[in-house]
Order: structure tokens, then C-alpha cells, then sequence
């Protein structure tokens, strides 16, 4: 069978799916098996918080495709992330209707508070839920398009490429802050009501937002397992390692590159389209470079090219962070940056390099060797 | 493509326009696609026709006014100073870099200048790079299997396998470069030589009918330079082979036919003892 084949050598990718299949088990029984009083009774803030780590560990794997696979570093990756779940906003605030503040059917509160007398056409359709998702993908997955094609095809790599990606990003913020551009501005897009007709705070809404955040981040798994192991893995690793050889062997490198940049876009536009209706909320602050940037720590935290290093770089570092920011908030991004610091000195593999490291210690030529590299011999 | 044969079958709108005014002498994209799948036409001996090319970069005139014919099956050796522009006219024929000037054709129907590097890698020029460029994390087989001419687009490559007659191609070249026995072993792991190999070798997989070879014998032992030789020497006829080195023992003992370059342009061509009683050769080269 496909996934048996894809799970083949992949300790990591086997535990991580376990890991996800009993949490889908667990979690709706603890959640609304147990009652209230127990000891082992999961509350709704608890299972939104694991909803949350989900989405984020989506949005890793997203990243890890394209930095650790391809070699190519996103700072911008959060705009993808961000864009799926403005898309998924749209279509919850147009779900709220007629029990707006302002009590308009058509017209979102804040466009009534801005005098506007009828809805933007970007904002069509977005009342029809398959709509709205295929926005999800497509929205980022076109600008991906654009903006990959525009930089791959000027060989523009490396750090030049890295800044553009922010730059990207920190233009999208300015963009969706303005009110003109009808994103409800600084405040975003809140107050959702209900998904697809059930309420969305109630506890079972969020059990179901839950299991969809598991299943998605186990599709995407096998799904990037699908890519990184093909022939097409394979050119990709060899784009990262040696990209005129790659040329010179007769591949268009950049078609390669863009098709993964899309596909990456894509899975981190899924991602954020199941962050925004467990958290309730989309702002211009998704957009902020510092998410990237953060987001980059999780996958190199966790390590780079694996895809399961990916989720427990988005897991840890997160866990990490609720815990921290509730007892020295300040004191986190200095955490942050030094965990950043230690680990690309200390750790190159991440934590996963760190839980592999006995097996490494016979073969330390072949542990080095996983990581991209110049290819610079002085011979 | 002649007219005829366009308003016979008028395929596209492409091409019914092309066959309306002949405006392809104008804009590039409209010029028909080379035609790969057609053996390469020789008929006239050479494979490689570079006419003419100049190249300079901030002035300095890297290549200038180079001409170099190429017969089909040829073992042909370049050599010629530090500067003398073997590496560019090497970067030109893979499409690396544009002339400013002249004019490389494949065979005589395919125009060189007017295609991209993936394009004339399928096409059949392989190139060899001075620091051997394998894939160093791929094992050995993956390498030789990623350079195997085959349909690499990106869809293709998602839902590729592997059929027999390829899986026996791959252990033919594995035989050919000695490198069966470490096929499974990543590349980064091999030896300075063993890679040269493998780089030689992921150039035989895609099935090229020129193989430019920079500097292959660099960093070997005696007993690899001599095996290299021997792998050389044996490609051609069935590959136009074209090495550029400095090592004048290894030249010596494959050549056939050597062209000297100097300052960018041919400065002798002939048969190794010819060139080392050309005193204009003796001068720049030999004489240091």
C-alpha cells in the first residue's frame, strides 16, 4: 500500500503519525467523555492550544519542504499562512450575517462603520464554504506562483532571496493594516459566529476543528513524504546540494523550485485557514516578519529535512513559548533568539539530530553530510 | 523548417503565422524549437561548430574571435595557459554564457545560442565540471539514476519508477566507472578520483553525443590517471569527447588531435608532436 511504501525507513514519520492517530482517539474522549470535575477531563482551552500546535506544525512541515529540502529560505513563509486564513475569515465573518452589531445581512460590521454601502467584489463568493477553501489554496498558492516565477526565473538565491521574502511579507502587513483595503484593518477580521452552521465556540465545533487540524497535518505528512521521496525528492536535494549539476544534467531547475515553492504555499495556507476559526481571530499581525522568522526557528529547531524534525521543532518550541511567555513574557524573545544561537551552533540536526546521534556516531561523515552544503573542495 | 513544409501541415497558429510572414527573423520566441528527437546531422563530419564567438566580460576579452570545429566521434584535446578562455568557451557551448559575438551550432541544424542549459543537456552535450559536482548526500546509484536521460519534468519526476532496461543502463555505467561495488554508498564518502568517475559517469547516462570534460585527471594518483586514460580514450567514437587539461603527460598519452588556445583564440591545432615543435606554442606554452 502507498502509505506503507511511504512509512518504509522513516522511524520519525511512523512515530509522529502514531502519535497523531492516538491523539485523535484521546482527545475527543477526554475532551467530552470525561466530565467536567475529573482529573482527566481536557478543557476546551487545552484542546484549541493542541488545535493551535497543529496548525503550526503544518505550517513547519510547509517550510521544511522548501528550506530543507530545496535549500530555499522563506522568511516570508507567514504571508502564505496568513493569506489561507484571511481567506477562511472571509467566509466566517460572511456566516455571521444578520447578528452583527450594525445587524446588516450583507455588509461585515466594520465595512457598515466605514460608510461602504456594498461589499468589495474580492469579497464574492466567500459566503459559500467550498469557495472559500478553494480560495484557501489558490490565494496563496497563486501569489506563490507570481512571486516564485518572477524571483527562480532571475536566479535570484540565498540571503537576496531570503530578504525579498520579507520584504514580501512585511508589504502584505502594511497592505491589510490599511482600512481602504477592506480587511477590516488593524483589528482584522473577529466575532465569528458559526462554520459551516455549528456555533464556533461550542466545545464539539472545537473538537471537530481539532480532529480536522490532525487530519490535515497527517495528510501533509504523507503528502511531503509522497515529494521528498520520489525521483522528484531526489532532484530537489540535488538542486539544494548542487544546482548547476542539476542544470547541466538536464533539468529546468526553475520549475522545480516553483512547483515546490507553490505546493509549500499551498500546505501553509491550509494551515492557517484551520488556525483562524480555533482561535477566533485574523489580524495584519499574521503578517508580521517576526512569525516568519519564528517559524523558521521551529524547523530549525526541530531539524532541517526531516519532515518529522518539522513538527517536533513546531511542538517543543511552542510548548516552550505558552510556557514561558505566561511566567516571564519579556524574557521570551531573548529565549527565543539564544535557542536560535545554541542550536545552529551546537545542534545543525536539531533535536532530532540530538535523538539520533548514537546511530550517527559510526558513520560521522554520512551525519554531516545530511545538511546543505557548498560544494567548495579545494583539490 | 521550410516554408513547404509548413503549409503542409499547418499545425498551430504558431506556425501558420510563421508560414504567413517570416517574422521568426525578428522575434526570438517565434523561431521553431530545435527538433532533439531527430538524430543530430553530421553529414558534414563535425558534430560542434563554434564560429566566430567573443566573449568579454568588464572589457577583458575572455574569448576572441574563436573558431573550433569538432568532428563527430572525435577525441579532441584543449589546452593552453591559465586565461586562455578554456572554461568559457566551455560555458558558452552549455549555455552558461552568451557571446557577444558568433555563432556555436550542434550538428548543422541546431543553434546553440538560442537555448537554455537544461535545454542542451537533454539535447546530448554533457559537461563535466573542474571540481568533480556530485551529489553528495544522493548515494552513488541515485546519482547515476537522477542524470539518466529520460522526461524530466517536474509531474514526471513526482510518479517516476524505474523500468528494467534503465536499472540495466545504470549497472552498465556503475561497471563502466568501477564504482559497482560502492553503489549504495552516499557520494560525499567516495575518494577525489572515485568522484571524477561518477561525474564521468552521470554524464554517460545521459546518453550525450559530446562530452566536455574539464580537467579530469586533477588531484588523481598515478594508477586513476591512467584508468582514466583508458575510459576516455574507449567513449570516443560513440561520444565526441573534448578534455581540457593541464596535465601535459595525460594529454600526451590521449591525444589525438590538440587545439592550443592563448588569449582566447586557437593558437595552433594539430597532432601533439606537431604543436610541440610549433614555435609559436613553444613561446607561450611549452617554453615557460
Amino acid at each position: 500500500m502507498l502509505i506503507r511504501r511511504l512509512l518504509e525507513n522513516d522511524r520519525g514519520g511512523q512515530i509522529v503519525l502514531l502519535v497523531l492517530l492516538a491523539l485523535l482517539v484521546v482527545v475527543p474522549l477526554l475532551s467530552l467523555g470525561v466530565s467536567d470535575t475529573s482529573v482527566w477531563h481536557l478543557s476546551t482551552y487545552n484542546v484549541t492550544l493542541l488545535g493551535k500546535y497543529l496548525c503550526y506544525a503544518l505550517l513547519a512541515l510547509s517550510l521544511d519542504l522548501i528550506w530543507g529540502y530545496c535549500g530555499i529560505l522563506s522568511l516570508g513563509h507567514g504571508a502564505f499562512f496568513a493569506l489561507g486564513g484571511y481567506c477562511m475569515g472571509m467566509y466566517l465573518m460572511r456566516q455571521i450575517g444578520d447578528r452583527g452589531v450594525y445587524g446588516n445581512p450583507e455588509l461585515p460590521d466594520f465595512m457598515v462603520f466605514l460608510n461602504w454601502d456594498h461589499l468589495p467584489w474580492y469579497w464574492h463568493g466567500f459566503d459559500m464554504f467550498w469557495f472559500a477553501m478553494l480560495m484557501v489554496v489558490l490565494v496563496p498558492g497563486l501569489l506563490a506562483l507570481v512571486f516564485g516565477w518572477l524571483a527562480f526565473r532571475s536566479r535570484v538565491t540565498g540571503v537576496y532571496l531570503s530578504i525579498i521574502t520579507q520584504a514580501l511579507t512585511y508589504a502584505l502587513l502594511l497592505t491589510f493594516f490599511r482600512n481602504e483595503a477592506g480587511f477590516g484593518g488593524n483589528n482584522g477580521l473577529t466575532d465569528f459566529k458559526d462554520i459551516l452552521g455549528f456555533p464556533v465556540q461550542a466545545d464539539t465545533t472545537r473538537i471537530g476543528l481539532f480532529i480536522a487540524s490532525v487530519l490535515a497535518l497527517m495528510l501533509g505528512y504523507l503528502l511531503c513524504r509522497l515529494v521528498v521521496t520520489s525521483r522528484l525528492g531526489r532532484v530537489i536535494v540535488a538542486i539544494r546540494d548542487a544546482e548547476s549539476r542539476t542544470r547541466f544534467s538536464g533539468y529546468q531547475v526553475e520549475h522545480f523550485k516553483l512547483w515546490l515553492f507553490v505546493l509549500s504555499a499551498m500546505l501553509a495556507g491550509i494551515a492557517g485557514a484551520l488556525f483562524v476559526p480555533q482561535v477566533g481571530i485574523i489580524n495584519p499581525g499574521e503578517f508580521s516578519p517576526l512569525n516568519s522568522i519564528e517559524l523558521v526557528v521551529w524547523v530549525a529547531v526541530g531539524g532541517r529535512a526531516t519532515l518529522f524534525g518539522a513538527i517536533a521543532g513546531a511542538f517543543s518550541v511552542n510548548y516552550a513559548k505558552t510556557w514561558f511567555t505566561s511566567l516571564y513574557p519579556e524574557a521570551w524573545l531573548f529565549a527565543l533568539g539564544a535557542l536560535f544561537v545554541l542550536v545552529t551552533l551546537f545542534l545543525p540536526k536539531g533535536l532530532v539530530g540530538l535523538a539520533g546521534q548514537r546511530k550517527w556516531r559510526r558513520t560521522p561523515k554520512a551525519a554531516l553530510s545530511g545538511l546543505p552544503q557548498q560544494q567548495e573542495y579545494a583539490s | 523548417m521550410s516554408m513547404s513544409s509548413v503549409l503542409e501541415k499547418p499545425a498551430s497558429l504558431l506556425e501558420r503565422a510563421r508560414a504567413s510572414y517570416p517574422r521568426d527573423r525578428v522575434f526570438e520566441f517565434m523561431q521553431p524549437r530545435p527538433a532533439f528527437d531527430q538524430p543530430v546531422d553530421t553529414r558534414k563530419g563535425p558534430i560542434l561548430y563554434v564560429e566566430g564567438v567573443s566573449v568579454s566580460f568588464d572589457g577583458f576579452k575572455a574569448l576572441n574571435n574563436l573558431s573550433l570545429y569538432i568532428n563527430d566521434g572525435e577525441l579532441r584535446c584543449i589546452i593552453g595557459p591559465n586565461g586562455a578562455g578554456k572554461t568559457t568557451m566551455m560555458d558558452v557551448i552549455t549555455g552558461k554564457t552568451r557571446p557577444d559575438q558568433g555563432q556555436v551550432y550542434f550538428g548543422q541544424t541546431i543553434n546553440l545560442l538560442a537555448l537554455q542549459e537544461h535545454e542542451i543537456a537533454r539535447g546530448g552535450i554533457g559537461r563535466k565540471f573542474q571540481k568533480p559536482t556530485v551529489l553528495e548526500t544522493l548515494s552513488v546509484y541515485d546519482n547515476l539514476e537522477l542524470a539518466m536521460a529520460s522526461n524530466k519534468g517536474v509531474w514526471s519526476c513526482l510518479l517516476h519508477t524505474l523500468n528494467g532496461e534503465q536499472r540495466d543502463r545504470i549497472a552498465e555505467v556503475l561497471h563502466l566507472i568501477r564504482l559497482t561495488a560502492q553503489a549504495r554508498q552516499q557520494a560525499g564518502a567516495l575518494s577525489h578520483g572515485q568522484k571524477q568517475w561518477l561525474e564521468i559517469g552521470m554524464l554517460l547516462m545521459q546518453n550525450p553525443r559530446i562530452l566536455l570534460v574539464d580537467e579530469p585527471v586533477a588531484g588523481m594518483t598515478g594508477e586513476e590517471t591512467e584508468r582514466t586514460a583508458e575510459l576516455l580514450t574507449s567513449l570516443a567514437g560513440r561520444h565526441a569527447v573534448i578534455v581540457v587539461e593541464h596535465d601535459m603527460a595525460f594529454v600526451r598519452s590521449i591525444a589525438r588531435t590538440v587545439t592550443v588556445l592563448h588569449q582566447g583564440s586557437v593558437l595552433a591545432e594539430g597532432s601533439m608532436d606537431k604543436i610541440q615543435n610549433d614555435p609559436k606554442v613553444i613561446e607561450v606554452y611549452l617554453g615557460e
